[in-house]
């Protein structure tokens, strides 16, 4: 180790590898059985109970902690996976805060929620460990789909679809299925290779194929899918980032926050990863904190996220606000970049003004060898047949794009947040309406 | 501060907190220790005939039930009366008596149902200064397949027979010590009391299984693979234990018989019902042997406080005062009409009211939008179940309809007086109004 968190510039090394690997290791360890048994305790199995309501894939929460209570976490894993395939990251990265647990009554009573989030965990990652897959397929249907993007959406939508019959092939751009929960979610969340490790348990169904390093526009037409599968479903995510526009941009030391992230969490030696010494992030939203917290646990010095609006609408949420606090972050919020140069970045003072954002005039400027930018993510590649609205292609409730015999669902497509969780259910849902499609 | 000495059967201790016959209570080291600690009293553990002592198992003696947290709420044993010399522990039994002399010392006892038994035995414990004896009718594991402990309390005759022996050949005064394994305890009791019994104490261990293996289908606690009916005690049982001892406290013919109160003792508030109940004091063990004796700390003083704030002065005005509010179900008063009512700032919308009233008693209770309860005086039984059932304590509670008002469930005024089942109508036995 030659580098210290004060050397100046971009350089690798600044921890040593013992303290490196504490940092990239698991967030929260997984519950024992009596922590589990414990936590599962509080559950008061509500009548009609909020946390289901809460849940994007309504996994019925109250009989899986009762299940896990009565000493049968693996029977809790089917009950969670039989609505949400997924439920091992799911577990892992859900802003449970502001679904199942922020619905869930003891807030009311208590301020402090039954832990659902690590409950979860606790059952699923027994199963996954295990490597028991809990779902046989239904007899051979004769009908093929296309699915496109091995991200949340598409894995899901594939199990489902394995799981009905149906014979799946499974396209994904990069070399390794799994999509943001692969590439795109901070390394702490995903401790060891927990992503891949569901992936492949969740390929253990049957009946799919996976081929990477195919994509829509590099290799794959939508008309030649259709030609050759009987059904489409594109989750295809969102790939575009957004632009800062402003001068500076162009400098070596800016970098998108998730090709940032990708690397990361691709590369297992951390102490070869370069990083700043002054680390300013501009965003407001998880990648922005998963880029920021990972430059303070990599040995950056400094590191800042900066947002133009006020931190109520940060998207972001509290708990990962919190935790980038807790682990060193500056929070700074109504200010936007107005330039990049090498010494750092000059932000705007911004305010509501009647014609939205303004700037009131005032600048500072912040030391900064590293940028990375995190205000958004854009669709991009998607065919020209398919309508869109808002940058999003646009889906009815059951999934289907306004071409017949293709689905969509996840980010790249309308309706829910851009959470891993929808995507698993809209990929699930609409894997039920090319069932009944096909299957009438 | 209230005075917390104690005269049972005219045994003098510091505290009404006496150690049962037990465990706890099976030699000098232990009963030392717990007289440090605080203790008022000890039963020491069960002494047989003299000669080659009972042995025990050499597996597991002991099952369990538990809370999510592993707290202790019931436990079961398959242990014996004292395996060791009987020498030995009237030896042990004289020398802690003469270095405590202030606690109480009982010995607890269990010979065959033959007078020379006992006429053999009385004298020995006599010698070692004990303050009383308490005749083990009650342990109903092993001695009873040997004609003793629950056999003998099972047997109204027996009980008679050998509380009559015991005081006919000891002045120490003799407590029977009763088994709940019987479907009336007053019967017993009376026993004891035509015995001669100075007092009874209850209730001895309920016969249990406490749990199955569900791999080796062996009950628990297992002994190479099969398993035997163990005596279960500790806090599940407060609830039989504290009926018994008042079906006693308020029978016609044992009214008066000092009671020592037996089951599931764990804290200064259990003691303080068993008081109420009518027992003279209280005997502890499965809290003794949970958390260890240093709990006689809590014990006394949560008694202690409880009866000043109460204005209690001493543990007699404490005994039986919740006696004469023990009734037959034909005594209650049927003009007495509450409802539930759900405060809606305690409630949290768990819907657990709502689940147990709408699929198990009466639909009493609305889900209304917004997962709003409310309480439907139309339907509304006053079952309690909804209170019971409810994480929220204080959540819901019975609001007495006051008389004169409207029951809006039977569409009648509630009348003032008292009307119970004796003077319903509906009772073919009732008497005509005089």
């Amino acid at each position: 180790m030659t580098n210290s968190p004060q050397t100046d510039g971009i350089v690798a090394g600044r921890l040593d590898d013992a303290t490196l690997a504490a940092h990239f290791d698991d967030l929260y360890p997984i519950l024992d059985d009596h922590e589990a048994r414990v936590a599962a305790d509080r559950c008061y199995f509500c009548h009609d109970a909020p946390c289901i309501t809460a849940c994007p894939t309504a996994i019925d929460i109250p009989l899986f902690i009762r299940q896990i209570q009565t000493g049968q976490p693996d029977g809790a894993a089917r009950t969670i996976l039989s609505q949400n395939i997924l439920g091992a990251m799911c577990a892992r990265v859900c802003p449970t805060e502001t679904l199942c647990e922020g619905a869930c009554v003891r807030n009311e009573a208590e301020g402090n929620p039954v832990e659902i989030g690590r409950l979860q965990r606790y059952a699923t990652d027994g199963l996954l460990l295990a490597n028991e897959h809990p779902f046989a397929r239904a007899p051979e249907t004769g009908k093929t789909v296309a699915v496109i993007g091995a991200g949340p959406a598409g894995l899901s939508a594939a199990h489902r679809l394995a799981m009905l019959g149906h014979a799946v092939t499974l396209y994904d751009t990069r070399t390794k299925a799994g999509g943001l929960n692969e590439y795109g979610i901070a390394a702490y969340k995903a401790a060891n290779g927990i992503a891949q490790a569901e992936v492949d348990w969740l390929l253990r169904i049957g009946g799919i194929t996976v081929k990477t390093g195919q994509a829509l526009g590099a290799g794959l037409t939508l008309d030649g899918l259709k030609a050759t599968h009987d059904a489409v479903f594109l989750g295809i995510g969102l790939a575009g980032v957004n632009a800062l526009n402003v001068p500076g941009e162009d400098l070596p030391a800016v970098q998108d926050a998730v090709d940032f992230i990708e690397t990361l969490r691709q590369t297992g030696d951390k102490a070869s990863l370069p990083i700043g010494r002054h680390v300013v992030v501009i965003g407001g939203g998880m990648t922005a904190v998963d880029a920021a917290v990972q430059s303070r646990l990599l040995g950056a010095e400094h590191v800042s996220i900066v947002y133009r609006r006020d931190r109520g609408a940060m998207s972001a949420s509290d708990y990962e606000l919190d935790h980038a606090a807790t682990e060193g972050v500056s929070i700074l919020t109504n200010a936007m970049p107005v330039a990049i140069s090498a010494a750092g970045v000059t932000f705007a003072y911004t305010r509501s003004g009647p014609n939205g954002l303004e700037k009131t005039g005032e600048t500072f400027t912040l030391k900064a060898d590293q940028v990375f930018k995190a205000i958004g993510q854009t669709l991009k590649g998607q065919p020209d047949a398919l309508k869109t609205q808002g940058g999003k292609i646009v889906i009815d409730a059951a999934g289907r794009t306004s071409v017949t015999g293709v689905w969509a669902g996840g980010d790249c497509a309308t309706g829910g947040e851009d959470l891993t969780v929808t995507a698993v259910a809209q990929g699930r849902d609409a894997a039920l309406d090319i069932h009944r499609a096909l299957c009438p | 501060m209230a005075n917390l000495t104690s005269t049972f059967v005219g045994i003098k201790s510091p505290n009404p907190f006496w150690l049962a016959s037990a465990p706890p209570t099976d030699k000098e080291y232990n009963v030392r220790r717990a007289f440090e600690a605080g203790w008022g009293g000890v039963v020491w553990k069960t002494l047989g005939e003299a000669g080659p002592p009972v042995v025990n198992v050499n597996g597991p003696r002991y099952g369990a039930i538990w809370g999510a947290d592993r707290r202790l709420l019931g436990l079961n044993n398959i242990e014996l009366i004292t395996d060791r010399p009987l020498e030995v522990n009237l030896r042990e039994m004289k020398a802690v008596k003469r270095d405590y002399p202030d606690r109480a010392l009982i010995a607890s006892l269990m010979v065959p149902c033959v007078e020379e038994a006992w006429k053999t035995i009385l004298p020995l414990v006599e010698e070692t200064g004990a303050d009383g004896i308490e005749l083990n009718c009650g342990c109903p594991h092993g001695m009873s397949e040997r004609g003793m402990g629950a056999a003998v309390g099972q047997n109204p005759d027996l009980i008679e027979q050998i509380t009559r022996w015991c005081k006919q050949y000891t002045r120490m005064p003799v407590i029977v010590k009763l088994t709940p394994n019987i479907t009336d305890v007053r019967l017993p009791a009376r026993a004891a009391l035509r015995g001669g019994a100075d007092a009874v104490s209850l209730i001895n261990t309920i016969n249990s299984i406490t749990s199955v293996d569900l791999d080796d289908f062996a009950p628990e606690p297992s002994i190479d693979g099969k398993g035997t009916h163990g005596g279960y005690c500790g806090p599940a049982v407060k609830p039989i234990a504290l009926n018994m001892v008042a079906e006693i406290a308020r029978d016609a013919e044992t009214r008066g018989l000092p009671i020592s109160g037996i089951g599931g003792v764990t804290t200064w508030r259990d003691a303080a019902e068993f008081l109420s109940l009518g027992a003279g004091n209280v005997q502890v063990c499965t809290a003794a042997m949970t958390y260890g004796f240093g709990i006689i700390k809590e014990m006394t003083a949560g008694l202690s406080l409880w009866m000043d704030r109460k204005g209690l002065s001493s543990v007699e005005a404490v005994v039986g005062r919740a006696v004469p509010n023990v009734t037959d179900w034909q005594y209650l008063n049927l003009n007495y009409v509450t409802k539930a009512k759900i405060d809606q700032d305690k409630c949290i919308s768990c819907g657990r009211c709502y689940a147990a009233c709408e699929d198990t008693s009466h639909q009493a209770i609305w889900m209304k939008p917004g997962r709003v309860f409310e309480v439907n005086d139309a339907e509304c039984v006053a079952c309690n179940l909804c209170v019971n059932v409810c994480p929220v304590e204080d959540c819901i509670t019975m609001e007495k309809v006051a008389p004169g008002a409207l029951d809006e469930r039977t569409g009648k005024v509630v009348p003032a007086e008292h009307g119970d089942w004796t003077a319903h109508p509906n009772n073919p036995m009732a008497r005509a109004a005089e």
